[in-house]
């Protein structure tokens, strides 16, 4: 499982649209070979299929695809935009928060996904991210790696 | 009782709403069987409720399910008033 880990992160990264911010944080997990190659363009035809509905909270999209698209290993992505973007989920838009996904189908998934919810679920960390400057705030908010 | 939560995939977004229902029903005292699935399936899968996003809401207009739309997957207290308002 890998978690937000240091290359797993990237901060202020320019996107204009949401295809673009969902590439952007699947291509860190591709990067670090958690995921294949072709796993961000299931992550994107997911959204174009099932529209917006990953947006899960103010600012915050959660974008995926599963497990049989070319995960290798549970992983979590963040990317923060440096521009807020419009998803298109009235309730929570805009964007600012990216996290993606890499679903397995192993029992890391639901620990990673815990991970996530404890991270996501205290107002006071997602605000944090909004404002951190670099990688070691986030990991104290992570509790460490 | 079935509650089903409801999301695109049945991966990622519906777990977490699903571990969020629970602890609510927990809170309130409510037992009830709680189970997460894509959009595709939910519907045949018959349940009491149904939780789900707006967006997906839409999309299982039609089914017998009660359908409760939660915003903030996050926001225990969003959670709570629509299970309140919504489950008898």
């Amino acid at each position: 499982m890998k978690f937000l880990e240091k290359n797993l992160v990237a901060l202020d990264v320019a996107a204009t649209s949401a295809e673009d911010a969902i590439r952007a944080a699947g291509q860190l997990l591709v990067e670090e070979k958690l995921v294949e190659a072709h796993y961000p363009d299931a992550m994107v035809d997911s959204y174009k299929t099932n529209g917006p509905y990953f947006v899960l909270a103010p600012q915050i999209a959660l974008p995926h695809a599963r497990p049989e698209d070319g995960v290798n290993e549970a992983s979590v992505s963040f990317v923060r935009l440096r521009e807020p973007v419009v998803f298109g989920n009235p309730a929570n838009d805009p964007v600012t928060l990216v996290f993606a996904l890499g679903a397995s189908s192993s029992d890391e998934h639901l620990q990673i996904i815990q991970k996530l919810m404890k991270l996501l679920g205290d107002s006071a960390n997602v605000e944090a991210l909004k404002t951190v400057s670099n990688y070691e705030e986030i990991n104290l908010l992570i509790g460490g790696n | 009782m079935k509650i089903l939560c409801v999301c695109g995939l049945g991966q990622g977004t519906s777990l977490i709403l699903r571990m969020n229902v629970e602890t609510v029903l927990r809170e309130l005292g409510i037992s009830a069987d709680v189970e997460n699935t894509d959009v595709s399936t939910a519907s045949s899968m018959a349940p009491d409720y149904i939780v789900t996003s707006n967006e997906l809401a839409q999309t299982l207009e039609g089914t017998a399910s009660k359908v409760i739309i939660v915003n903030n997957y996050f926001d225990m207290n969003e959670i709570k008033t629509a299970l309140q308002n919504n489950l008898s």
